[in-house]
């Protein structure tokens, strides 16, 4: 029959509008102030224990809080305002100490029943809810230029085992390392000895007098592969960092080759936090140089707690800080402070080797710097910003080696858990595998989040209100039901974006508005077609019906085209464009199912199935003499 | 209900063409000219807004910055009268949002707050301008490609060249009144992309459609009536979007200022020129009826929907 939808049809809209409904609803619900704690280290346990900890330190203090529960990860204690949000914390971290990390949070309110059912609030993005932005980026220069001088003494090792006389083993600025020779025989042994040992290497030959060099240089892959090892390197550490500095809900994030997005909501002191993470460090053991040794193998360090104390350690390194994996202070035996360092397999074999021929010889711990100036330079013609980078080196620890070391060891005889907990804290700063810089950085101050979610909000309301309204002049009875399926798109929209865990900016909030000022073009097109199939002379039922059909073709080709440009704007776009995007092709999608589906089922409900002489499309205008 | 005049819209097709050679002259001039106005988002460099608890002179910023040794500080109201961006120029580093507040903050009997701080790298400026070029080329492209397919190759070039003369004039007025061109206005524009596209596509359904349907008629006259038929849609879809832009312009605050403006704009131009510029090119390249020609398929889907048709006619008939 014309104008009735089969009992499938009309069920699958009621069960997707209910769970539209469903997925939207913990928006509606508030979210409380709370403190959110957490250990400091992935390996804290969060247990019971520091719940009666922290309740017992807030009934010392006074405090009441409105919930306090335990989940997996870490305990949130509730509060009711932010007054007492701020005591809370400062009575928490104090309570509590550094194993753990306490940080202000907005918890949801979302009742159990919605939760079970994976339903939640959306997240707010930055500009939303205040924070600070950064973006980073790893000099991928410095990575290279690190594994290179690991392959210049690798090299060395090599042809001297093979017995084949070099001159000099050098790294170039471009990346490639330059080998000379004074025979052109032994150059071409060394590169086919070369070739057979490292597949990685690209190789060619140059003569320059009585001087044979062969250039080294690595293949594309494998500066791929040690970018990609920098990067994730850098991630991981730069999440431990981010932990330390106790932050709800931070998002750490490799983006494109070498960049990583920071981004800490609620975090206000920028400084803070940069100092933190951009400590961009890496370390260097080194055994101290034997009295008496050659003044070239030797290099001369300060120290970094007293510039006025120098050592003179070897210059060959046992290892860099890439190899360390964790590093923590904590009490020996007798209850001193000690630090434990872990390393990697690699670097736990090369420790090895080298301490099991130094016991009772020191190894210094140097700590390595890489800072960055920025110099204004005349490019032709233009100012332009150049980064210099130039390294400071100190000592750290200078200790004595026991016996030989392996992946696990510790430094003991530190002077107090002060010196313990910095040493520590250095070593595993120094983790980076290669140096950072920031790019990029925006900070959201609290207030302005607010007045963008108020703005946001009105200008959604308002411009809602006037669509609404014209709508209702212009179109009458099916004015209503574009109307009603303009809401349920606004529902589905919200519902969406909560159920899948985009972000809501602001730039989104105005895709919403958007949305809501071109879903109706879908309904206005299959009423213009109604109208003209009626002027044409069609019977109302069967106008109700080619105007849905005809108009759905130029609707799905209007839609797509649209969705293909928010997709690419999602792809090229940064931030607040990818907001845009997200909310702008959700809205593309779900508008199609309201003002075709949606706007259907309550045509054919009001109209389908029964005879009809008239149908009111245009009251307003009606009597305008059309 | 009488026939709807139908209105000879393509009669004044020769003036509307030069009209919009005319604009698209005079944006794309006043780009090599004046440039676009680039926001901090393509430039680098810094900016700090902050918000003063009582309206600050300007000129006494201005002054406390220049104590605090930024001389070419850009000092500006934000929005209201309390809250100043200060802009520096690309050659600073990181570091110098602190000093700036700090700078404002012991200088300022009034309290100052903090409400954002942006520092962009040179490069990073550069990479998102290359990559904005990139996305609109791209998007013109797949829409190009698409409409082709869905279409013909002369709806394509139509939609494309409307696309192209939509995207310079806003271009043009940004740059004509010096407005800031950041991110957020090229995201508008990628949407003006979408918005006008929509438009052009809507009106080029039913140009084809009448091919294939009206038997006689010039080629102008198939295109005046379809422009005519679409007309309603296309105002009423209009004045929805515009009246949601406004509510943006107005209540959206300073931020998306130029967001919605670069969208008002592209939704104005663009409506234009789904009615002129893309029914121009179409007749300028000559499009026939056998460029149309119906693919057996469609040929099917029209007979069932004329059946039916006829079939209600009968039904009135016994009332």
């Amino acid at each position: 029959m014309l104008n009735r939808y089969p009992l499938w049809k009309s069920l699958l809209i009621i069960v997707s509008l209910a769970l539209g409904g469903l997925y939207a609803l913990p928006n509606l619900y508030p979210d409380d102030l709370a403190i959110q704690i957490s250990g400091a280290r992935s390996a804290t346990v969060i247990d019971e224990q520091v719940l009666d900890e922290a309740v017992y330190a807030l009934d010392q203090a006074g405090l009441s809080a409105k919930d306090v529960e335990l989940t997996t990860k870490n305990v949130l204690v509730r509060v009711t305002n932010s007054e007492s949000q701020l005591q809370a914390k400062a009575v928490l971290s104090d309570a509590l100490g550094d194993k753990y990390v306490t940080a202000l949070n907005l918890a949801p309110t979302t009742p159990d029943w919605l939760t079970n059912l994976g339903a939640g609030p959306m997240k707010l993005g930055l500009d939303l809810r205040g924070g600070v932005h950064f973006l980073l980026e790893v000099d991928m220069v410095q990575a290279v230029a690190q594994r290179l001088d690991v392959y210049v003494s690798e090299i060395k090792t090599s042809l001297r085992a093979e017995k084949l006389r070099y001159r000099a083993v050098s790294r170039e600025a471009d990346g490639s390392l330059r080998i000379k020779f004074m025979d052109a025989e032994v150059r071409d042994q060394a590169r086919s000895q070369l070739k057979s040992s490292y597949s990685e290497f690209l190789m060619s030959a140059e003569d320059e007098g009585s001087a044979y060099y062969l250039l080294v240089s690595l293949n594309e892959s494998t500066v791929r592969e040690i970018e990609d090892y920098a990067v994730n390197q850098n991630l991981t550490t730069l999440r431990n960092r981010v932990n330390e500095l106790g932050v709800a809900e931070p998002l750490v994030q490799r983006q494109g080759r070498n960049r990583i997005v920071v981004q800490l909501p609620g975090v206000q002191d920028t400084a803070a936090a940069k100092r933190v993470l951009g400590a961009t460090a890496n370390l260097e053991f080194r055994l101290e140089a034997k009295p008496g040794a050659a003044r070239v193998a030797t290099e001369e360090f300060t120290f970094r707690s007293n510039p006025n104390r120098k050592a003179t350690l070897e210059k060959g390194l046992i290892i860099s800080g890439t190899s360390v994996s964790n590093a923590q202070s904590n009490f020996d035996e007798t209850g001193s402070s000690q630090v434990n360092i872990d390393l990697d397999s690699q670097g736990g074999k090369l420790m090895n080797r080298i301490t099991r021929n130094a016991v009772k010889r020191r190894m210094a711990v140097v700590f390595v710097e890489h800072k960055s100036r920025i110099k204004v330079v005349e490019v032709d013609g233009q100012l332009v910003d150049q980064r210099q980078s130039y390294v400071e080196k100190s000592i750290i620890s200078l200790a004595t080696i026991q016996t030989a070391l392996g992946n696990s060891f510790r430094i003991t005889g530190l002077d107090g858990a002060g010196e313990a907990s910095e040493l520590a804290l250095l070593l595993r700063a120094g983790s980076l595998a290669a140096p950072m810089y920031f790019v990029e950085e925006r900070t959201v101050g609290p207030s302005l989040g607010q007045e963008n979610i108020d703005l946001g909000l009105t200008s959604v309301q308002i411009g809602l209100a006037l669509v609404v309204v014209f709508m209702l002049a212009f179109y009458g009875v099916f004015g209503v039901i574009a109307n009603v399926a303009l809401a349920f798109n606004l529902l589905l929209v919200a519902a969406v974006m909560s159920l899948l865990g985009f972000t809501l900016s602001l730039p989104g909030i105005a895709g919403v508005v958007l949305t809501v000022g071109m879903a109706v073009d879908a309904n206005v097109l299959i009423f213009s077609r109604i109208k003209e199939e009626l002027r044409a002379g069609m019977a109302p039922q069967s106008a109700i019906h080619a105007g849905y059909e005809r108009a759905f073709s130029t609707i799905f080709d209007a839609n797509i085209t649209t969705l293909l440009v928010a997709i690419i704007l999602y792809a090229v776009g940064t931030g607040p464009v990818k907001g845009f995007a997200v909310t702008l092709s959700i809205g593309i999608v779900t508008s199609m199912f309201t003002a075709v589906m949606v706007s259907r089922a309550m045509v054919n409900g009001i109209y389908g199935g029964r005879k009809i002489t008239d149908i009111k499309i245009w009251p307003l205008f009606r009597g305008a003499g059309k | 209900m009488s026939d709807m005049k139908i209105v000879n819209f393509m009669a004044l097709r020769k003036i509307a063409g030069a009209m919009s050679i005319a604009l698209v002259l005079g944006a794309l001039i006043s780009l090599a000219v004046n440039q676009l106005q680039f926001g901090l988002d393509f430039t680098g460099g810094t900016l700090i807004e902050v918000g003063y608890e009582q309206a600050p002179s300007l000129v006494d910023v201005r002054s406390q910055l220049q104590g605090a040794g930024f001389d070419d500080a850009v000092v500006q109201n934000f929005g209201s009268e309390k809250d100043v961006l200060v802009r520096l120029g690309q050659t600073f580093n990181d570091k110098v949002g602190e000093q700036v507040l700090t700078a404002l903050q012991s200088a300022s009997t009034s309290s100052v707050e903090l409400r954002r701080s942006e520092y962009v790298g040179a490069q990073v400026g550069e990479e998102l301008t290359e990559q904005g070029g990139l996305g609109m080329l791209l998007a013109l492209a797949i829409v190009m490609i698409y409409v082709a397919l869905r279409f013909q190759i002369k709806f394509s070039v139509g939609a494309v060249v409307a696309l192209v003369h939509d995207v310079i004039i806003v271009l043009g007025i940004f740059s004509i009144f010096k407005l800031d061109f950041d991110l957020t206005v090229l995201a508008a524009i990628l949407a003006v992309i979408g918005y006008s596209l929509n438009d052009t596509i809507v009106v080029s359904d039913r140009i084809r459609e009448n091919f294939r349907k009206m038997r006689k008629g010039t080629t102008i006259e198939i295109i005046n009536e379809s422009l005519t038929q679409t007309l309603g849609r296309t105002l009423v879809t209009s004045i929805t979007t515009l009246l949601v832009l406004m509510a943006l312009l107005v209540f959206g605050g300073e931020l998306i200022h130029g967001f919605a403006l670069a969208l008002t704009i592209g939704v104005l131009v663009g409506t234009y020129s789904s009615i002129y510029v893309a029914a121009n090119v179409l007749i300028l390249l000559g499009i026939t009826q056998e460029d149309l020609i119906v693919p057996p398929k469609e040929e099917v889907i029209e007979g069932e929907g004329f059946e039916e048709g006829e079939g209600f006619e009968q039904d009135l008939e016994e009332q």
